[in-house]
């Protein structure tokens, strides 16, 4: 079975949280909160494996 | 009238007449630094060790008080050392190298600053400013006495400057009356409120922050807390949405409490009001006592040039950051180490002008990623809009449990040199296999070398270093001087010379500026190769 990454695996840590969170500026929050929806799909989608997003359900709880 | 703006810690170069306030016509200085601080005493100290002649003026007669700056970085430290007084400040100074990150009552991750061995320098020295800046000052005492050519006048304020082609002409108020001077070149460190920038009327445009700061020093003679960096996110103990607690020399702690935006300031300064929320922190019955405080806001911003014709801007005269990273005193202190060897070259007729010009851009470089990381702290701890601060949360919550979000908590990522990849003045990076980490651009990076270590075999002229070559018969570099400094991997037993210097390779050859950076590398030694790079790293080409 794979296995959920939970180690760092991201080059440049905080270049992608500024981003991150410019995607959201100027957004209400219900604008916000379906942007986030809409990440997560998509990046669900890019991994596919069904026991990595059921661990990633799991540890995000 | 020259009102003190602040009271003194040390008084260091009271008041005394000069024959040029008497002169017939302003006399000229071929170098004038504007400001006592770090900066200027830096800069003095790096142009008085090269004999080049230097006055520094200031409006007062010595160390303010306040600690203000506390953490001082390991590259600090090694142009410190470099400067001659390294020394005092490592005996002074609280050495860490770990820091804790909390959010309420838990413990969300450590880190350690340093996790290698092998630098005479530790990551961090926390010092208060006026301690670092008495070092600094007993050290030009100590190299005036062997004729380095450094003049302090306390109690000169600049009140009016005039550009000329060629020179800069000040007017200077003292207790005697006016009078006025010529600097062939001024270097302004008057800080980050710079009366020349004013008088000049040139920009300083960034970003404000609409959050203070409570900072307040205590003396703690009875203290469980270890010497470590301490952070909290939204403490259990509510004195502010995040606070920071941090070691000083002589019992003294830092703390630092985000206390929002719209505050009675008056109100906040009331020692009973600072009390409390230190009371709240430490528990009920910890005894300290309140040596000094503050409530500060921030800016992130930066001139859009700091070399103006004449007038040079350095430290936070010409930028200026968030505290978080302790990214200012130490960028400032960095600015000096950059300059000092370019001016002195240009004021002896050894380099173009033009040579400065590669203060500009290096320094710039440097001032925007230190503002790019001061922001994206600042940001991260002082979430400006709900969905940041939900994922500010998460990335805490998830940082206790998982190590990848440990990476994205943001308390202030904490000073390191800048890197001047693809400078003008740069020459050939030609060591295949070499480590990013000494590429060309880089600080020279400390290493274990016989007894010492490397780099207070470099000294502060240009040095070409070979590890594992011979370098007979040095190129002719007149009139710029270069040394030769040659080791073998085997003056390191611990492998990190050759781990931090050769990479893959079997042999190496650095140049190396006078600030210890690195300006060009080779697998071999080629004379000519040599002499071109170092032609080039002056401006001379």
């Amino acid at each position: 079975m794979a296995k959920l990454n939970t180690e760092p695996n991201i080059p440049t840590p905080d270049e992608f949280y500024a981003a991150l969170i410019a995607a959201h500026e100027g957004k209400t929050d219900t604008e916000s909160a379906a942007l986030n929806a809409r990440l997560i799909l998509l990046l669900a989608n890019h991994i596919g494996d069904a026991d990595v997003l059921e661990q990633a359900l799991a540890a995000a709880q | 009238m020259l009102d003190d703006r602040y009271s003194l810690a040390f008084e260091l170069y009271p008041y005394r007449q000069s024959p040029d306030q008497s002169a017939a016509r302003p006399v000229r200085h071929p170098v004038v630094v504007v400001g006592g601080g770090p900066v200027g005493l830096a800069t003095a100290l790096d142009l008085g060790r090269q004999r080049v002649p230097v006055l520094l003026l200031d409006d007062h007669e010595g160390v303010g008080t306040g600690s203000r700056a506390i953490c001082f970085a390991k590259r600090t430290l090694e142009i410190a050392s470099r400067l001659g007084c390294s020394g005092p400040m490592l005996d002074k100074g609280v050495v860490w190298n770990v820091g804790r990150v909390f959010q309420d009552d838990r413990q969300v991750f450590d880190f350690d600053l340093l996790p290698e061995d092998g630098h005479a320098h530790p990551a961090f020295i926390n010092l208060q400013q006026p301690y670092f800046e008495k070092f600094l000052f007993e050290q030009i005492s100590a190299e005036q006495a062997r004729g380095a050519p450094i003049e302090i006048r306390g109690r000169n304020r600049v009140e009016a400057i005039e550009q000329h082609d060629d020179h800069a002409r000040l007017d200077i108020a003292t207790p005697d009356g006016d009078y006025q001077i010529e600097a062939g070149w001024v270097v302004a460190c008057d800080g980050a409120r710079s009366p020349l920038r004013g008088m000049l009327g040139l920009d300083f445009e960034g970003r404000v922050f609409e959050d203070n700061f409570l900072i307040a020093d205590i003396e703690m003679t009875q203290s469980s807390f270890p010497t470590e960096r301490w952070f909290w996110f939204d403490p259990w103990f509510k004195s502010g949405a995040s606070t920071l607690l941090h070691k000083q020399p002589d019992n003294i702690w830092r703390v630092d409490f985000q206390i929002g935006w719209d505050i009675d300031r008056a109100e906040e300064l009331k020692e009973e009001n600072i009390r409390s929320r230190l009371d709240a922190m430490l528990g009920k019955g910890v005894e300290y006592r309140l040596v000094w405080s503050s409530i500060y806001t921030f800016q992130c911003r930066r001139m859009q040039r700091f070399c103006h014709n004449r007038v040079i801007f350095a430290g936070d005269a010409a930028h200026q950051v968030s505290p978080f990273g302790a990214r200012g005193a130490n960028s400032g202190i960095q600015d000096a180490d950059n300059l000092g060897w370019k001016l002195g070259l240009v004021v002896k007729g050894l380099a173009p002008p033009q040579l400065l010009e590669s203060y500009d851009t290096e320094r710039i470089a440097a001032a925007e990623e230190n503002i790019l990381n001061s922001t994206r702290a600042t940001d991260f701890i002082t979430p400006k809009s709900k969905v940041s601060q939900t994922f500010r949360n998460a990335v805490l919550k998830l940082a206790e449990t998982y190590p990848f979000a440990r990476p994205l908590v943001n308390s202030g990522r904490l000073s390191v040199p800048c890197v001047y990849d693809g400078a003008a003045l740069n020459g050939p990076d030609a060591l295949p296999g070499g480590p990013a980490r000494t590429r060309v651009g880089s600080a020279c990076v400390d290493a274990p070398v016989g007894n010492g270590h490397l780099l207070e075999h470099l000294g502060d002229s240009f040095v070409l270093l070979g590890i594992n070559v011979d370098l007979p018969d040095l190129p002719e570099t007149a009139p710029i001087p270069l040394r030769r400094v040659v080791f073998r991997t085997s003056d390191d037993l611990s492998g990190a010379l050759a781990a931090r210097y050769l990479g893959t390779g079997a042999q190496a050859v650095y140049l190396i500026r006078p600030d210890q950076h690195i300006t060009a590398r080779w697998s071999a030694y080629d004379p000519t190769a040599v002499q071109a790079a170092l032609m080039r790293a002056c401006a001379r080409e």
